[in-house]
């Protein structure tokens, strides 16, 4: 399995002084592979989301192209390309993206129920993940209930149910204590030890020791530290 | 995605119930108004049906009353009588092909009668207007003292029942007929000439000094063939004093421009009701599309597609108006079943409830708009959620 951009520039129509447009992320290439953990710094508005939502199919390139197993990711309907997020991605957004009417066990599998899919082996390996994240306990409670780390681990749970080979994560740790942030790293590292290709996007450097690959961009643009 | 929707509305109870109790609202209103437009159309219907005469002829004082229509199409209280001669004057037209004489009497509230009731005496051996009807309830020929009471009497076939005194049997009861004849009861010549030279007797008669032999309150006429009722109509009028002859199309006429102009103002209201609800939907919608944004772009992310996501907003909408539209179904049965009654009297107008097939095809039919109502709604807010920018909402909320 391998992803890979190239060339990827994300321009938005916004008014400022001189120009109309704002170049978020500027001719981009990179490639993320199998059983490494790659973390991308940079400090706020340097691009990193935007560069993290192009690649997983969340946001379409003025130019450049994602691939995935050889497929261009906007070459695909959106039929296709949904489907390939909720089975080969794992996306953990920022902040807290639970879903308040649903109970913890439900938001983990949301990415089954959405297509009608999971049954009794899923719903186990839901409680081994939960068992992982020390949050296997709150398997019926409501997110309301939560902590901000505990959402922060059910999301990264929800993120992982299906297996994916690949799997993005923004700024995962930006709200949690330093015993949650080492928790959500070691997760996340050992994710990457079981095969799968792991982006982490944050500024913070409690990352960087965890990191395969480190990144960083400033202004859009990516360089590469190590 | 049948299930997260479910899910969804279940996770949400008070969002849920309010949408509910819209839709309910909605359904109750626009079935209610439907099948009280039903009713009236049926009872106008059966009022035709009954009538079963051409033209009727009635002293022409009785025209001046004012529910001298309600009397002789509606079975309604009151009563009014011509001389014997003048009958016998009317029969003697050219054209006419039967005829049959009626009696009106209203019973009183007062000790000597069980009930104040309209009573209606015709001539078995000559009516072409009742007896029909009656067949229907009761095969046999009316014995003296026996009656035929209204559906909606409070009395039952072997009861006895009082009118000025004199005990009356109740033969039969009849089907309803959405007018006052539900609450009538009908004899033969025998027995109302007796009811009505007590009512005399006992000075409870408020025509006076009336002799029931030769006496009759409406000839009821059928024309012959070649003949039109105008010129029946006309010639009585013409020839024979102190009555009036109308035709039964023109009094049901007044009938049913009263009940065209109800029609129309229900018709109004039910567009007006239906507008409003689903303006009141379609915002209640965007207001709760908007609060879950942020839940879309996350179903987004784990991998929704923009028709998914759309299809997630319509199944709710569509389930959440579906049980409103059940529960609203329910509200207007409730309403109008047991108050039909009270609506008949408070409109003045024939009303008879359809039977059950019409009424579950009404239901079935209010489910069907409250549901369309719904997806309508919802097409706005799915369509805005389709084209969802989850980088901006995510971003956004934090």
């Amino acid at each position: 399995m391998s992803l890979t951009a190239e060339g990827l520039t994300k321009e938005f129509i916004r008014e400022t002084k001189n120009t109309n447009r704002f170049t978020a992320v500027d001719n981009v290439s990179l490639t993320l592979d199998s059983g490494e953990l790659t973390v991308l710094m940079g400090r706020s508005g340097s691009g990193k989301t935007t560069l993290l939502n192009m690649l997983s199919g969340l946001l379409e390139p003025s130019s450049g192209r994602v691939s995935y197993d050889g497929r261009s990711l906007y070459e695909m309907s959106d039929k296709q390309l949904s489907r390939l997020r909720n089975k080969h991605f794992g996306v953990i957004p920022q902040g807290q993206t639970a879903i308040h009417s649903l109970s913890v066990m439900e938001n983990i599998m949301l990415p089954f129920a959405l297509y009608g899919e999971g049954g009794a082996e899923d719903e186990s390996y839901a409680r081994e993940l939960m068992e992982r994240l020390d949050i296997l306990q709150l398997e019926g409670a409501k997110p309301a209930e939560l902590s901000g780390g505990e959402l922060r681990r059910m999301a990264i749970a929800r993120a992982v149910i299906r297996k994916p080979p690949v799997i993005f994560a923004d700024e995962p740790t930006g709200d949690l204590d330093d015993e949650n942030t080492i928790a959500v790293f070691d997760f996340l590292k050992a994710l990457a030890g079981e095969g799968a290709a792991v982006l982490v996007v944050t500024h913070e450097n409690d990352a960087k020791p965890y990191a395969d690959k480190l990144l960083t961009m400033s202004s859009g643009r990516l360089n590469e530290c190590e | 995605m049948k299930s997260l929707a479910v899910k969804n509305l279940k996770g949400k109870p008070v969002r849920t119930a309010v949408l509910i109790l819209l839709s309910a609202l909605l359904t109750a209103a626009v079935f209610g108004a439907s099948v009280i437009v039903s009713s009236l159309r049926t009872g106008l219907g059966s009022l035709e049906n009954r009538l079963g005469a051409d033209i009727m002829v009635v002293p022409y004082e009785a025209t001046t009353q004012k529910k001298f229509e309600n009397i002789v199409l509606q079975g309604a209280t009151g009563y009014f009588y011509m001389d014997n001669k003048r009958a016998e004057q009317v029969m003697q037209t050219e054209g006419i092909k039967q005829a049959s004489a009626q009696y009106f009497l209203a019973s009183t509230s007062s000790s000597c009668c069980s009930v104040a009731v309209q009573i209606i005496g015709f001539d078995p051996e000559t009516d072409f207007t009742i007896t029909p009807w009656v067949k229907k309830s009761y095969g046999s020929q009316l014995k003296k003292y026996d009656v035929v009471v209204g559906n909606d009497l409070n009395a039952f076939v072997g009861d006895s029942i009082q009118f000025f005194g004199v005990e009356c049997h109740v033969a039969a009861k009849l089907e309803r007929t959405g007018t006052s004849f539900d609450t009538a009861a009908f004899t033969n010549t025998e027995t109302i000439k007796e009811l009505i030279n007590t009512s005399v007797v006992k000075k409870m008669n408020s025509v006076g000094d009336v002799d029931p032999d030769n006496a009759v309150s409406c000839l009821m006429i059928n024309v012959a063939e070649g003949y039109t009722p105008e010129q029946v109509v006309n010639d009585i009028n013409l020839h024979v004093k102190k009555v009036k002859a109308i035709r039964s199309e023109e009094l049901i006429s007044g009938v049913s421009q009263s009940l065209d102009g109800v029609c129309e103002v229900i018709g109004i209201m039910i567009a007006a009701v239906w507008l409003l609800g689903l303006v009141i939907l379609i915002l209640a919608f965007t207001m709760s599309i908007n609060e879950r944004r942020k839940e879309f772009a996350v179903l987004r992310v784990i991998g929704a597609s923009r028709a998914g996501l759309a299809g997630i907003v319509l199944k709710e909408a569509c389930l959440s108006c579906l049980l409103g539209s059940v529960v609203g179904a329910g509200i207007g049965l409730l309403v109008i079943i047991p108050f039909n009654g009270f609506i008949e009297q408070l409109m003045g107008l024939p009303f008879l409830l359809p039977g059950a097939g019409e009424l579950v095809k009404y239901i079935l039919a209010a489910l069907a708009l409250s549901v369309i109502s719904g997806a309508l709604a919802a097409a706005v807010s799915a369509l805005r959620v389709s084209r969802i920018d989850t980088g901006v909402i995510l971003r956004g909320d934090n």
